[in-house]
């Protein structure tokens, strides 16, 4: 078994963990698990898409960056996109989420992000079409770096964003007044308001965080395999395992969950096939319900 | 003439996806369990079923050609057992838990449909299933008639079953642990055990709706089991109002109208090449329409839930009431 599926694990736990935190942290603050966030991931990435094409069509043909496949327009492009997800997710949750939380009833809320999830990503349907695209159709030159395992400079640069981006948000969670204020309402949200904390804020900036890192995520898809509608509904399975393998509420362990799922999946791709790739995410996710329903670093709910 | 065989054959599928809503109405209005992948069930149900009844192929398992009841009763209790079991993993968690676990039961379905192909003939599916009344075949008419009448008479026998269920004791407790789960443990009534069996019952009439649909059409493929079929199923019990079984058929019966009506509408206006697009506008705006009833109207038509958030959470004094007699 050749040391590849490594690299190629890292990467798809990378994805899945960067979705897994949206998905840990709507689950610990908001307390409902949220099916449509795997299609912000692809409405942040086909906004990406859109706005990459744009500066495209404005500024003319940008030569890609030294070693990677992409230009500063995807850069520009990404912070975009990743606005515009929050604003996404900021907006479904004052038109829908909000207001179905008020009435006090968890599931329905989780029922409505069912239908909110349909409806996205069949509007993405109709407006790109099913087909696949690519942010671009270069083909880059994997460099072998040794044990056999290759890898592209694409690749290393979006695994160090990733690095990057949780080591953020972890010390905005625990550096942060912001971050002890989630922390503090994921913890016990009955006193969390006596306290004082402003419920709102901490709200939006959950949305915000979460639609944020979606966005990357499905950007990272679209670099590394393609753009398509069910892009991030692909990934909503993998993203729930990772977060309750990880523990709920914990962004370390929502990342450790994407890696161990990513490498998990990446080694039964060698060893059982592609097509049973799907299934590693659902035999994790039993299998820690049956042993350890908390997870790695979860806290026993209150 | 024509008409009445695209009646009876429109008939015949809705009151098959009314089957299907009212095991989910078993599950969610009557229990509170929330099941995202009952496609993965009725799935099952096909599939088993098929198994059972298809003659011998050698390309396949299965194929052992027993009359159609005996594939009706076999998907009814591998559905049944399937449900279980996912029940037994997560109902002793929190609610989300089983709706993520039910999620990955429609997709493992839908992968081991896909990729099983010793078993399942892969994503060409399996065809040659027996159909009842197949003699029958050459007077269309005929045939979606009888096929109605079948159709018509289990769902009825299903109705009246969980009608009667519902207001037994049995069904009393459900009721009870759906509204004071706290009340009704102190009762005696063990939460998880009952629960367990609500959704398995659930899901064994969710897989008995599937054989009977894979009966009906004589053939059946991986793409009938999409994450869209659960969804279609939820606005129907939504639509129809959760806990009522009548709300159940007629919002079954309504959404599909609605749903082929404008699958029809979309065939007309758009042409041949805007076909895929019009279809995705249609779940969307079925999509929105299922969040706008859930703002609007939570009950839908029949539904039996007060809910009344104006007035603050509902006292516990008529929750204690409803526990009583059981």
């Amino acid at each position: 078994m050749s040391l590849q599926f490594v690299v190629d694990g890292l990467l798809t736990g990378s994805m899945i963990g960067l979705g897994a935190i949206g998905v840990t942290l709507t689950y610990s603050i908001l307390r409902f698990s949220n099916f449509a966030h795997g299609d912000f991931m692809a409405w942040g990435t086909y906004a990406t898409l859109a706005v990459v094409s744009a500066i495209g069509a404005t500024v003319g043909k940008v030569a890609p960056i030294a070693p990677l496949s992409f230009g500063w327009p995807l850069i520009v492009a990404l912070v975009v996109g990743m606005a515009f997800t929050a604003l996404l997710a900021l907006l479904l949750d004052k038109v829908l989420f909000s207001r179905l939380r008020s009435q006090g009833q968890a599931i329905i809320v989780v029922m409505a992000s069912f239908g909110a999830s349909m409806a996205l990503r069949s509007l993405l349907e109709f407006t790109f079409t099913s087909r696949p695209t690519y942010f671009s159709r270069a083909i880059q030159i994997a460099m072998p770096v040794g044990f056999g395992i290759r890898i592209t400079s694409d690749q290393i640069a979006l695994l160090l964003l990733t690095a990057v981006l949780v080591l953020a948000v972890h010390l905005l969670m625990t550096r942060t007044q912001t971050g002890r204020s989630m922390q503090a309402l994921s913890q016990n949200a009955a006193l969390a308001r006596i306290v004082g904390i402003d419920v709102a804020s901490v709200v939006r900036v959950t949305w915000v965080i979460g639609g944020a890192l979606a966005c990357v995520a499905g950007v990272m898809i679209g670099i590394l395999v393609q753009i398509r509608p069910f892009m991030g509904f692909d990934m909503l399975l993998p993203m729930f395992a990772a977060a309750i393998l990880g523990g709920i509420g914990s962004i370390p362990g929502a990342v450790l969950g994407g890696l161990i799922i990513g490498l998990a999946e990446a080694g039964a791709v060698q060893l059982i096939g592609a097509e049973w790739r799907a299934a590693v995410s659902f035999i994790i996710l039993m299998a820690v319900l049956f042993v350890r329903p908390i997870g790695l670093f979860g806290v026993r709910e209150r | 003439m024509d008409l009445i065989g695209y009646g009876a054959f429109f008939l015949t599928t809705a009151l098959i996806f009314s089957l299907v809503t009212l095991g989910l109405n078993l599950q969610w209005g009557l229990t509170g369990l929330f099941n995202v992948g009952l496609a993965g069930f009725v799935a099952i149900g096909a599939y088993t079923s098929a198994l059972l009844t298809t003659p011998d192929d050698a390309a396949r398992l299965g194929g052992l050609g027993l009359p159609i009841v005996v594939g009706w009763a076999g998907a009814m209790v591998v559905g049944g057992i399937a449900a279980a079991l996912t029940g037994m993993a997560t109902l002793r968690l929190r609610s989300d838990y089983l709706a993520i676990t039910t999620f990955g039961v429609a997709v493992v379905v839908q992968l081991v449909a896909l990729n099983a192909q010793k078993l399942t003939g892969g994503p060409f599916g399996i065809g040659f299933i027996p159909r009842p009344f197949g003699s029958l075949a050459e007077t269309p008419l005929l045939f979606n008639l009888s096929n109605l009448a079948v159709v018509a008479a289990v769902t009825l026998v299903a109705y009246f079953a969980l009608e009667h269920l519902s207001r037994s004791p049995w069904g009393r407790v459900l009721k009870a642990l759906r509204e004071d789960e706290r009340a009704a443990i102190s009762l005696g009534k063990s939460a998880r055990f009952y629960r367990v069996q609500a959704f398995a019952v659930g899901g064994a009439i969710m897989a008995l709706a599937g054989a009977l649909q894979a009966h009906f059409t004589g053939f059946i493929a991986p793409d009938n089991y999409l994450p869209i079929l659960t969804f279609q199923v939820w606005v129907m019990l939504i639509v129809g109002g959760s806990g009522s079984n009548l709300g159940a058929v007629v919002g079954s019966i309504l959404v599909w109208a609605i749903w082929a009506g404008s699958g029809t509408l979309t065939s007309i206006l758009f042409p041949p090449e805007q076909q895929a697009r019009a279809a995705a506008l249609q779940i969307a705006a079925i999509g929105v329409m299922l969040c706008v009833i859930l703002l609007v109207r939570p009950n839908g038509l029949f539904g039996d839930r007060p809910r009344r958030p104006w007035l603050g959470k509902r006292t516990k004094v008529t929750t204690a009431k409803s526990v009583s007699p059981s």
